[in-house]
């Protein structure tokens, strides 16, 4: 039989405020336990919540970015369950009417467009952590994370593949980053997936009985959880099992999943509305205040560069990766209009796989956008072939001359034949050498053309414009 | 001195006659004599409170005193304090120092009151008799024999008892004035959200309201100037202006309507209770005011609508007394399900537990529309009862309690009857609007009884008026058992 995979994803980004959802203690990455925890991330008795205007102006956000309906009024509710590093015995999130409703994100897939669409995105507060290790058979709790603001990212069961959940998962991730609401640090807990996994025979509707795999916290790790998970499932079914409903965990080192909980003995969570908080109320002048502050968005980007530049959606896609990619693409071409796809090409070619190699973010690039479109210019211009401006790149990186582009083709000696009788002049000396060539090639032999371009590039050390001397070589040949 | 009126106080203090910090001497000393007796504070600390004294003395001095710099206030055990015990009545916080102080606390501190001490209520506040507290039972000053009350019933009996000149209480479902009635003396819980819940303990979040407890009207307005008011660390807190609640206390009360609703004065109301009620409404006809019937119909589902809505918010609220961070924690266990189980089975006590098993089933799967949300749509008819009622009428009377004070023991294990003690006061919660309770004669045994008088939004200054002028014609709030 035939499977077909469904994936539907609950990603928590952690949104970008200086303070907690509900208290003004700092959300600041690493200080050391229990410091940045105040009276009301410990619980104490009689504490109370106050909204952090500014997390519900994250939400909003990405509402708007994903062309959801923004809720009003929205309500907190309490999930109640006792767990060590739940201070209140309750977490202050969102059950009936989230603050985002619905929504759509786009995202390539085999070259063509897929819509995902988002069930909701709610706020919510993070738990602290548990440290079972270092205690002697005692467990220690850090409250630091308490309450930090969260926004939970539901998304309908319409992905099909592991592929495709990533692909979502990093389209996401690039939008909260762009729009300035998470930082999208996987390795601090910043962006974290949820996969609810289940299978059913091609060409069937009913979803079949879905597991869900908690906190994936690596896009490779989603990619495995859900390839393993979903062979899990299938080998249950192929042998006549049932899949039991429970949440899983990912083992990175097993890639494996296993059980977490079942159905049964999941928790009654007792939702109801949080006496503490009134009804979030948004208004509409607050919603068009967040909209007229929201910059473009990928998406309108990426639409864009393909209907104004001719770009592919590939590469439409790789230089909307990130708000500060798509910036400097844009600056690039800003000085050198009408050569898009050749800095296009440069940028995700030469720019990223030096960046990758240093492990540096293209906001730190020692190239700045103005100096490649010099570099370009070179190319288009004919000074330099593309090879030569390889080198000069190198150069331009390591800081030689000033990243000065002239005066590193001048010193290199780098600089182009392009002058035509000169090679003209070349080519007759090849011809002339090559006979039996020229005879193969009026014969019919294609590749003996290639073979006596060879002879004048490497005649002329590379220096030689390639397309000048395909030009007179061919009128050579045909005379 | 043990009987002077807040205002008396504040002259004497300003005409150097005593010291804040004799005066607060005198009460300490009082409450060494009597509390042994009467159980109404669970701490005192002297050493805190002479310090405030004698803070609150140059004050004075340097003419910066307001009406209540210098006057000692006995505190509610659920405020938290800083550097106080705060133990809101249970064994699980009998070892809580609160790191920090309430709202309500900070505004009397800055006021330059003094803490006298903390009072004594039932467990998180959950009762009407002050027989649930870890710290024992609370006796009526009026008639040991007697309940005073609760939960505010060591606020009401050190009030009664002149251990303190004012108190604060909290009231979720009457806790103000049920006590206030069954001790003899005046209590108001103000509108929902005028009063600072932050650092209050929460009972049931959508219901508690705290408010002040003292011997006349006059006091009550005097300590509602300085504990009302916006908090920024409450979402709940209502942002107005400030009102000064003595202000329309002298206003006479020609044409005043009151309205008695026909359900209170039908059955259940014991006979010496209706005829204070009745020697009551003569009176207020004689100041102007006439009365009239009108209909508060679903007050009946009061009852039971509030024990689904105060139980369950009760269940989530109480879920923080882990054992994890503050507080009791038992002494041995297995593990960590083992730590909770015995941690809240051995910290809580008996009325506790009942309310977190009701709670907690009110809000479970499959429960929750026929529990919660129904009591939700009801208490949205029981507050509109009074909207309608007060088309009619400009205030609402009748009796606080159905009986005057129960004896110690007689209904501690009947919960069902216990609950009825808050027939007619849980409806002003579950509505949020003030209610207040004043002292109006005695009945069966010489004990007190209390004129419940209720009134729209924000007519605290009006319900204060209508209680003071009657406290200018009789007697009763000057009454005192010892």
């Amino acid at each position: 039989m035939h499977w077909e995979i469904v994936i539907g994803l609950e990603v928590h980004a952690q949104l970008s405020t200086q303070s907690k959802i509900f208290s003004g203690a700092s959300t600041a990455y690493g200080a050391p336990p229990n410091t940045q925890a105040c009276v009301i991330d410990l619980a104490l008795p009689g504490v109370l919540p106050v909204l952090n205007k500014g997390a519900v102006e994250r939400a909003i956000k990405f509402g708007l970015s994903v062309g959801a309906k923004i809720n009003s009024p929205s309500i907190f509710a309490r999930k109640n369950y006792f767990y060590p590093d739940l201070p209140k015995g309750y977490q202050i999130s969102q059950y009936e009417l989230p603050v985002v409703q619905g929504g759509n994100i786009r995202i390539p897939a085999d070259g063509v467009e897929k819509n995902i669409r988002l069930t909701r995105a709610h706020l919510e507060e993070d738990a602290g952590k548990s440290l079972h290790e270092d205690f002697h058979g005692m467990s220690g709790i850090d409250l630091n994370r308490a309450g930090t603001p969260l926004l939970e990212i539901v998304s309908e069961p319409d992905m099909r593949s592991s592929a495709e959940a990533v692909t979502y998962a990093k389209t996401l991730h690039a939008l909260v980053r762009w729009i300035g609401i998470c930082d999208g640090n996987m390795q601090e807990g910043s962006f974290r997936c949820d996969a609810n996994v289940s299978v059913r025979p091609r060409g069937t509707e009913k979803l079949g009985t879905r597991c869900e795999i908690k906190n994936l916290n690596s896009f490779r790790f989603l990619e495995k959880a859900i390839d393993y998970e979903a062979r899990r499932q299938i080998e249950i079914l192929e042998d006549g099992g049932v899949i039991r409903q429970e949440t899983r965990l990912y083992d990175a080192n097993k890639d494996e999943t296993r059980t977490m909980r079942t159905k049964e003995d999941a928790n009654d969570y007792r939702y109801f509305p949080d006496p503490d908080l009134l009804p979030l109320e948004i208004s509409a002048s607050w919603i068009d205040q967040v909209r007229s502050a929201l910059p473009e968005l990928p998406q309108v980007r990426r639409d864009r560069y393909m209907s104004e530049f001719a770009l592919s959606a590939y590469d439409a896609s790789v230089l909307t990766s990130s708000r500060e990619t798509a910036d400097y693409f844009e600056s690039t071409i800003r000085q050198l209009p009408a050569q898009e796809k050749l800095c296009a090409n440069w940028i995700m070619g030469e720019i990223s796989g030096q960046l990758n190699k240093e492990g540096l973010e293209i906001s730190a690039c020692p190239i700045t956008p103005s100096q490649l479109a010099m570099l370009l210019e070179r190319i288009s211009d004919g000074t330099i072939s593309g090879k030569a401006a390889k080198t000069v790149f190198e150069s331009m990186w390591n800081g030689e001359l000033e990243k000065n582009v002239d005066a590193i083709i001048a010193v290199k000696g780098l600089k182009q034949i392009s002058d035509d009788s000169a090679i003209e002049k070349l080519v007759d000396q090849v011809l002339a050498a090559n006979a039996q060539q020229v005879a193969d090639y009026r014969n019919g032999k294609e590749k003996a053309f290639n073979s006596l371009v060879g002879q004048i590039m490497k005649a002329t050390h590379g220096k030689a414009n390639p397309a000048q001397v395909n030009i007179i070589l061919k009128k050579k040949l045909e005379e | 001195m043990f009987n002077a009126s807040l205002k008396q106080l504040s002259i004497q203090l300003a005409e150097k006659k005593f010291s804040s910090a004799e005066l607060t001497t005198q009460f300490l000393q009082r409450i060494k004599q009597l509390n042994p007796e009467y159980n109404a504070f669970i701490t005192v600390n002297e050493e805190i409170s002479l310090a405030q004294a004698k803070a609150a003395d140059k004050m004075i001095a340097t003419g910066q005193a307001g009406p209540l710099t210098g006057i000692p206030i006995a505190q509610k055990d659920i405020f938290c304090a800083k550097g106080w015990l705060t133990t809101c009545g249970s064994r699980m916080l009998s070892n809580f120092v609160s790191p920090y102080d309430a709202g309500v606390i900070e505004r009397f501190n800055q006021a330059g009151a003094i803490n006298i001490g903390k009072t004594n209520m039932d467990e998180f506040a959950m009762g009407s008799s002050n027989e649930t507290s870890y710290y024992g039972m609370v006796k009526n000053p009026w008639d040991i024999a007697a309940v005073p009350g609760g939960s505010s019933g060591g606020a009401a009996c050190a009030v009664a008892a002149r251990l303190a000149p004012a108190a604060t209480g909290t009231d979720t479902g009457g806790s103000i004035r049920q006590p206030a009635a069954l001790c003899g003396i005046s209590g108001i819980k103000p509108t929902y959200g005028l009063v600072s819940r932050y650092g209050m303990i929460a009972f049931a979040s959508s219901l508690d309201q705290g408010g002040p407890m003292a011997k006349s009207a006059e006091d009550l307005a005097l300590l509602l100037n300085v504990m009302t008011g916006f908090d920024p660390r409450d979402s709940t807190s209502l942002q107005r202006d400030a009102e000064d609640y003595t202000q329309d206390l002298q206003k006479p009360l020609a044409g005043l309507r009151i309205g008695l609703p026909k359900e209170y004065f039908a059955e259940g109301m014991s006979r010496d209770v209706a005829n204070a009620i009745e020697k009551a409404l003569i009176e207020y006809r004689k100041l102007g005011a006439q009365t009239v019937e009108v209909s508060l119909p679903n007050t009946p589902l009061s009852i039971p609508v509030y024990y689904v809505l105060a139980p369950a918010e009760a269940s989530s609220n109480l879920s923080r007394f882990d054992g994890v961070r503050y507080g009791y924690r038992a002494s041995s266990y297995s593990d960590l399900a083992d730590m909770y189980r015995k941690t809240r089975a051995q910290g809580f006590g008996a009325e506790v537990k009942r309310r977190i098993l009701i709670g907690t089933y009110v809000l479970s799967h499959g429960y929750y529309d026929a529990y919660y949300i129904k009591a939700q749509k009801l208490r949205r008819l029981i507050a509109q009862d009074f909207t309608e009622a007060y088309k009619q009428c400009d205030i609402i009377m009748g009796p606080t309690t159905p009986t005057v004070a129960f004896n110690l023991g007689e209904k501690s294990g009947d919960p069902i009857q216990m609950y009825l003690s808050d027939i007619y006061t849980s409806a002003a919660n579950l509505a949020g609007m003030p209610a207040m309770s004043i002292p109006i004669g005695f009945g069966d045994k010489n004990r007190p009884i209390g004129l419940h008088i209720m009134g729209n939004y924000f007519k605290e200054a009006q319900m204060l008026n209508i209680a003071h002028q009657y406290q200018l014609v009789t007697d009763w709030h000057l009454k005192s058992p010892v």
